[in-house]
């Protein structure tokens, strides 16, 4: 899939041949009209490969640059022919841009000057390295006509395709019912003809006993009816307990956030180290909620996340993922075109997953930095957690297994090296448990 | 078997032709009880439209709905910062050093604040000067969060914005200036030079300005004498653990006595080592913290004080003096007289008689002594307040002689003696602004009230000693719209900076950084002493060096907290640096001589002065109340005061024979709790009426004390409204004053949490011996382990054989002990409100504390003793033989619980005693309380149930039941009431809710904090990083909080200690909080 979107995309005429693919047979000479244009338009500038040129975009400049947006630096959809029109300059002008910009600057060139004071004194990084080529194949990239959104269309049929599925099952389904009731009928029809034959030739059904119904042997039966309520009431206490003893387990509590944040995204796919953003937790007793100006190390250039990932967000999840991201914009502050902070803030209001209650002390440090334990053994595979839930059910119970079964990590930690002796002396143990270290006191989580 | 008993329940029973009994006979309750009022009223209970089925069904429903709805889960909100402040990492604490500086109290803090709010304060060890935070200082992180703060600039009533305020008090000034008027700067003691430079400056851009310095409970008279002396308004310092031989006369420095600050020095020379320690001797009319700690005291009345002081001075310096002192004052003072000349420069006298004369006197003794203790070349700035200035203000005012008033951190109008002539001159000013965080008495008289910020808000500078410098910088951005007078005085003066760059504009002591974050500098340029012992002082100094310049929000973080978070390379290090000051000598050179003649015709005024007839009153502030600024804060108003114990009032003290005389009594009702009557209290004619009376053991007689700071009317809560106002009576700023007084109708209801005064012969609770038997005598005599017999044979108690439980192995990792040292321990209460603020602990109320449900989880046990000493007690409880007779023990029990006339008095902090073989934790059928390996005994609030059988079992008392809801519960309207109050909850400890027990934790948390840190940072924890509350606020030492299985710790040391004992040992519950026996110091020189 990905793959076959990277050579449409890297078709200059990537659109056009979204609709050649349905009727390509009828459409040849127009697709030979269009290549011939390409071509023309490319010949009239220098020779520039832009599928090379992407590859040296993408490495060098997209950092700072974007073909249609403002970023660090200015947009470069024509940039060539943009100068040439606007401001006279030649090509000559952009290679001495390009690979000396601070000299070009200090030359006291006017426009140079204009450029540098427009965009705050940023200076671009010099690219000596790069050849005359490169900059032709890079200017060709960038002289690329803008490419048209995605046609939605093809979501919707691609959908439509898996639906489909759902519907010939239901028809199987459906099918079967309506045998199973013919047969049921049929049954019904044969039990019904038989009785009359039988009636007609005058044969009579066996009579059964006239015994005691079985519900009045039944109530008869005291010890019976004594180990029948015994056997209830310890059914229902049985069910009872598991119901109380689930009241504010929260287990599986998967809330619907104010932004769709997605961990599969940003600890799976990406590999995030969990406290590069819950970076409290190594020190502190909360793993805290990553404030938005660590959001917004990344996302002050990933303004929209790449089409395939828009793709499977729509389809899989129903989430524009685009728009997430201009909701983090909104919280921060964050004018795209202007690049800059407005200062307007609109905090987000997470929704709290686990809650532990007040009187439970929980110290993240203690456990992710002392003992060494990953995230995951609380949390669960939050890297392939879309929307992110409660995986464990922080019951006491819990904790104590834990504590009970897991050993201290006591290597290399100057604090315990007396008291592990000590201890492993006492217990005649090499490995001590938290519990053994006195984890399972009261004191130690209520106070 | 029969019997022919008759059985009778009163005497009118015996009279057989009583009609009474007859009556009783045939009804079983003596009064009807009203069943037919109710039930007889059928039509109210037919016409109701609630019958009793419905009722039980609306109750049933509403039950079951309820439960329903407990069971869903509510939906919590989690916001993160937008930007986050690089210092601030949720769940971990940031300190801050600052001082406070309210006119009142003085001293050095550290700031702990978590997520950006002040939620408790601490000593700042590095400062050198005033570095113990006392109670009131403890509790100021609460006076932060004073819902009744003005919260915005007024006018008449109304807010009005800062841009109106300045635009009309410019015009209003500027138009004052153009009349010619004079303007006035009523202020507070700033003691900042910062504050000095910008007044002066606004005066010269007003012109006819005049700055007066009014000292709420004024130290005018020293100051003066002071300044008559050495040339410097200022005040004397005293090293209190320099001295051998201490003589006070009246002056109470344990307290605010000059604005206090001096216990810590005094706990040290009471610690005795080889065999030596201070002896203190105190002549004083109230029963004061210090006359408690003394070694001997006197009690005489204020004008016998002043005899006393000039025939101190004859007999130490020359000279004779007049005096008609009763026989027994009079060889106290001989033999007083007589230690202070055999210790010479080891000696010291202060005073604190309201009088030139007296503190001239005083300081002309100590000059005379050579006294080591005494130190003039760095006086004391705390107070700089003027009399004379102060009176001539009204004076003026109500001629109309001034044109506008600008009030900033006083309340004239509740402080002065003469309050309606204030209201008046008040009125005739064109511009009055007071700067004040309430809208109190003053403020809302005051025709602008600015809305000043609090000291944990605000920028500056203070000189608290000559040379010793603190620095306050803001720990919270300021929560309202407030302005403190410094900035508004660079507004009206015309500058564009911040007072904060206008303080560090004028700093010359160094980076300025540094001395932010270390709250404290030192200057080295000392001027040198005109007068003064020889001393070289060389002060060793442990100070924080910082590799990199933290510099975060508006402060510099004093990173405590090693290791939170801070990585290697930018760690505090200690260094240790010494810097040694010489003060030259003056020795008895022309100015001194000056100064004994000064101080010989002072003598002769003191003893001529020192005329009385009838009663005479001694005024006096509290430990928990000062000078009334605080009223408003529910941690001080519940704050039991240590010498009468008795919360949320203030009281006539009197002696037992005057109250008498006067009618007046104190008795117990059914519930144990204190009544007493109410007096009418008269002063030249000015009456304060229906003050409560205390029966005060140790009250002079002749005299009778009352306490500044309570009366207060406007700007705080009506539950704090308690107590009688007593500045009406402190008419020129005089603490004794004739007085007269007359028994008013009613009883009053105390708070009391103590209703037992005395030991009761129970020497094992507080131990106690003389210097003498300590140092000559064996352990065994002054300090014996109890024992019990085993086979005939008495074995200690401590032995494991008598023991009724298997020991447990307690040599593994820590082993927390608390050691309380009897002798340092002043009983000032700090470690009690520091318990409050680190441990959410509720205040309930003057009328559950009078229920006896206080919830101090740390109290200050104080008893007198019954004869004139404890072992006097101890004797006569021992020679009790059989029931009836002299020395029967049915009456002699009953007189052991009546305190003596002039008792020895002795404080013992109290709290959970974390026993190893806890009582409290065998009763529990829940096991909600159990033991810890650390020696700590915990307590899961979650699990208990509210049976209060550990309470009932526990042999201290110590543990707190949860009667009510203390927090959103309108019942209980303080502070855990709003969400103001509560942000200064801490947030590692649980707040309780109702019907669970809670107790004293040993701050389990704070040393789990201390595990956890040295875990993460790989390494062993060094003595004296385990902390509780209550140890890190003890500035005296007398608490010690360590780890016993480190033998090198401090509290494994003091274990071993002769003076070591354990409270109640011969229970057998050996508990992990030590106790050292008294020793008081009676050997007469």
């Amino acid at each position: 899939m990905k793959k076959s979107y990277q050579s449409l995309e890297d078709n200059p005429t990537n659109n056009m041949i979204q609709v050649i693919y349905r009727h390509l047979a009828s459409k040849i000479p127009y697709l030979g009209l269009v290549i011939l244009l390409t071509f023309s338009t490319s010949l009239s500038a220098q020779e520039g490969d832009p599928v090379k040129g992407k590859t040296i975009f993408n490495t060098n400049c997209a950092s700072c640059h974007n073909l249609d947006r403002k970023m660090t630096g200015p947009a470069l959809r024509n940039v060539e022919s943009r100068l040439e029109d606007e401001q006279g300059l030649g090509r000559d002008w952009l290679d001495k841009w390009i690979r000396n910009s601070a000299g070009l600057i200090k030359s006291g060139d006017a426009y140079a000057n204009q450029v540098y004071n427009e965009y705050n004194g940023t200076a671009m990084t010099a690219f000596p390295q790069l050849e005359d080529q490169d900059i032709s194949d890079i200017l060709a990239y960038t002289a690329e006509p803008a490419k048209e959104k995605v046609v939605v269309d093809e979501v919707t049929s691609g959908g439509g395709g898996s639906s489909e599925g759902g519907i010939s099952s239901k028809l199987i389904l459906g099918a079967l019912a309506i045998l199973f009731a013919l047969l049921a009928i049929a049954l019904i029809l044969v039990r019904k003809t038989l009785n009359r034959f039988a009636e007609e030739k005058g044969i009579e059904a066996a009579q059964k006993d006239k015994s005691l119904p079985i519900w009045k042997a039944f109530v008869q039966n005291q010890f019976l009816v004594l180990v029948t309520v015994i056997f209830f009431l310890l059914a229902s206490a049985y069910f009872v307990y598991g119901y109380l003893s689930q009241i504010g387990v929260d287990q599986g509590y998967e809330p619907v956030q104010p932004i769709h944040y997605s961990h599969r995204i940003h600890a799976g796919d990406n590999g995030i180290d969990c406290k590069y953003c819950h970076s409290s937790a190594r020190v502190s007793k909360h793993s805290g909620i990553p404030s938005l100006n660590i959001c917004m190390n990344c996302h002050k250039s990933i303004y929209q996340v790449a089409d395939e990932t828009q793709q499977e967000g729509m389809d899989e999840y129903g989430v524009d993922y685009n728009a997430e991201i201009q909701k983090l914009y909104k919280a921060v502050g964050w004018d795209e075109a202007e690049q800059t902070y407005t200062g307007v803030t609109e905090p987000v209001k997470w929704i709290r997953i686990h809650n532990l209650p007040d009187f439970a002390y929980f110290n993240h440090s203690q456990h992710v930095e002392v003992a060494g334990v990953q995230c995951q053994t609380c949390h669960g595979p939050v890297e392939e957690m879309e929307v992110m839930y409660q995986h464990a059910p922080l019951t006491m119970g819990w904790c104590i297994n834990c504590h009970r079964e897991t050993n201290v990590n006591v290597e290399g930690n100057a604090y315990y090296t007396k008291i592990h002796d000590e201890l492993s002396k006492k217990y005649g143990v090499d490995k001590l448990t938290a519990a053994q270290m006195g984890g399972l006191e009261c004191g130690k989580c209520h106070y | 078997m029969s019997s022919n008993k008759k059985y009778w329940k009163s005497v009118e029973e015996l009279n057989e032709n009583s009609s009474i009994v007859e009556t009783l006979k045939q009804n079983e309750f003596v009064n009807e009880i009203p069943t037919d009022e109710f039930l007889g009223d059928k039509e109210t209970l037919e016409s109701s439209s609630t019958t009793r089925r419905d009722f039980l069904k609306y109750v049933g429903f509403s039950t079951a709905a309820a439960s329903l709805a407990a069971c869903e889960g509510p939906v919590i909100k989690a916001i993160p910062y937008v930007v986050q402040p690089e210092s601030i990492i949720p769940g971990v604490a940031n300190y801050y050093a600052t001082t406070i500086a309210n006119g009142f109290d003085f001293a050095s803090v550290l700031v702990k604040t978590r997520e950006g709010r002040p939620i408790k304060i601490e000593n700042n060890d590095l400062a050198k000067t005033h570095n113990g935070a006392n109670a009131r200082v403890n509790a100021s992180v609460l006076g932060l969060y004073d819902s009744l703060r003005v919260k915005s600039a007024m006018k008449g009533g109304q807010d009005i914005l800062w841009s109106t305020f300045d635009t009309e008090t410019n015009q209003k000034l500027t138009d004052l200036k153009t009349a010619g008027k004079e303007i006035v700067l009523l202020t507070q003691t700033y003691a900042s030079p910062s504050t000095s430079r910008l007044i002066s400056e606004f005066k010269s851009k007003y012109g006819n300005v005049r700055h007066v310095i009014y000292d709420a409970v004024s130290e005018s008279p020293a100051l003066d004498a002071f300044e008559g002396s050495y040339g410097t308004r200022g005040l004397a310092s005293y090293d209190f653990s320099k001295a051998m031989t201490i003589v006070s006369v009246g002056a109470d420095f344990l307290g605010d006595w000059q604005g206090g600050g001096f216990d810590s020095g005094y706990a040290k020379g009471r610690v005795p080592k080889n065999g030596k320690m201070s002896r203190h001797i105190q002549f004083e009319s109230n029963m004061s913290l210090t006359g408690a700690n003394a070694d001997k005291r006197v009690p005489l009345t204020p004008s016998q004080q002043k005899q006393v002081l000039a025939k101190l001075y004859s007999l130490v310096v020359g000279g004779s003096a007049q005096t008609d002192l009763p026989e027994n004052i009079n060889k106290a003072v001989q033999n007083a007289a007589s230690e202070l000349n055999k210790a010479g420069s080891n000696g010291v006298l202060v005073t604190g008689i309201q009088d030139v004369n007296a503190q001239t006197v005083a300081l002309a003794i100590n000059e005379k002594l050579n006294s080591k203790a005494f130190e003039t070349s760095t006086p004391i700035l705390t107070r700089q307040g003027s009399n004379t200035a102060v009176t001539k203000l009204v004076a003026d005012m109500k001629a109309g002689r001034v044109g506008g008033i600008i009030m900033s951190g006083v309340n004239p109008m509740y402080t002065l003696p003469n309050v309606s002539e204030f209201a008046e001159g008040l009125e005739k000013t064109e511009l009055s602004i007071a700067f004040s965080m309430k809208a109190d008495e003053t403020a809302t008289k005051a025709e602008y009230i600015a809305a000043a910020p609090h000291y944990l808000e605000s920028w500056g500078d203070v000189e608290i000693k000559k040379g010793h410098f603190s620095l306050m910088q803001p720990t919270i951005r300021p929560l309202f719209d407030t302005r403190q007078f410094q900035d508004a005085l660079l507004k009206w003066t015309g500058s564009d900076k911040t007072y904060r760059e206008y303080i560090k504009s004028g700093w010359s002591g160094g980076s300025f950084n540094k001395a932010l974050q270390d709250g404290v500098y030192v200057s080295d340029t000392f001027s040198s002493a005109p007068n003064g012992a020889s001393t070289t002082t060389t002060e060793t100094s442990s100070e924080l060096n910082d590799k990199k310049d933290r510099t975060f929000l508006g402060g510099v973080i004093h990173d405590v907290a090693v290791g939170v978070g801070i990585k290697d390379e930018d760690k505090d290090e200690y260094s240790t640096t010494t810097s040694s000051a010489t003060t030259t000598t003056g020795g008895l050179n022309g100015t001194a001589g000056a100064t004994a003649i000064n101080a010989g015709s002072a003598a002769r005024n003191l003893a001529s002065s020192a005329k009385s007839e009838g009663l005479e009153l001694s005024l006096y502030t509290k430990v928990g109340m000062g000078d009334g600024q605080d009223a408003n804060n529910p941690w001080l108003q519940e704050f039991p005061d240590p010498i009468t114990r008795t919360s949320w009032d203030n009281y006539l003290t009197i002696s037992a024979a005057d109250a008498k005389t006067a009618g007046l009594e104190n008795k117990h009702v059914a519930t144990g709790a204190l009544d007493g009557s109410y007096a009418d209290v008269t002063v030249n004619g000015v009456t304060v009426n229906n003050v409560p009376v205390i029966i005060q053991p140790g009250q002079a007689n002749g005299s009778i004390g009352l306490s500044l700071g309570y009366g207060r009317t406007a700007g705080l809560k009506e539950e704090m409204m308690t107590g009688v106002n007593a500045y009406p009576l402190y008419q020129d700023f005089n603490t004794a004053q004739n007085v007269s007084i007359k028994k008013a109708a009613g009883m009053h209801e105390f708070a009391c949490v103590q209703l037992q005064n005395t030991l009761m012969g129970r020497g094992d609770i507080i131990k106690e011996t003389t210097l003498k038997i300590f140092s000559t005598e064996d352990r065994n005599v002054w300090n014996k382990v109890p024992t019990v017999s085993l086979n005939h044979e008495e074995v200690e108690i401590t032995s494991p054989e008598v023991d009724l439980w298997d020991e447990f192995d307690r040599s593994v990792g820590h082993h927390f002990n608390l050691s309380i040292d009897l002798n340092s321990c002043t009983g000032c209460g700090a470690c009690v409100i520091a318990c409050h603020a680190e441990n959410n602990v509720p205040v309930v109320g003057k009328e559950e504390i009078r229920r006896s449900r206080d919830m101090h989880w740390l109290r200050i046990d104080r008893y007198y003793s019954s004869e004139d000493t404890f072992a006097e007690d101890d004797t006569k409880k021992d020679e009790f033989s059989g029931l009836w007779g002299d020395k029967g023990s049915l009456g002699g029990f009953g007189e052991l619980e009546h305190p003596a006339d002039n008792p020895q008095v002795a404080f013992q902090p109290v709290m959970c005693q974390h026993c190893n073989h806890a009582p409290c934790e065998t009763v529990c059928p829940v096991a909600a309380t159990s033991h810890g390996r650390q020696g700590q005994n915990h307590m899961a609030y979650n699990r208990c149930v509210g049976t209060r059988y550990c309470a009932n079992n526990c042999p201290y008392k110590v543990r707190r039941f949860n009667w009510f809801l203390y927090n959103k519960n309108d019942e209980f309207d303080y502070h855990m009431n709003d969400d103001l109050g509560r942000m200064v909850l801490n947030p590692d400890v649980t707040v309780r809710s109702r019907g669970v027990m809670e107790k004293c934790s040993m701050c389990i948390q704070m040393t789990q904090k201390t595990i956890l840190d040295a875990k993460r940072d790989g390494r062993v924890i060094k003595d004296g990083e385990f902390q509780t509350a209550c140890s890190a606020a003890c500035s005296s030492g007398a608490m010690k909080f360590g780890d016993i299985n480190d033998k090198e710790s401090e509290v494994a040391k003091l274990k071993e200690d002769d003076r070591m004992y354990h409270l109640l040992e011969s229970v057998g519950t050996k508990p992990n909080v030590q106790y050292h026996t008294k020793v008081r110091n009676t050997t007469e020189a």
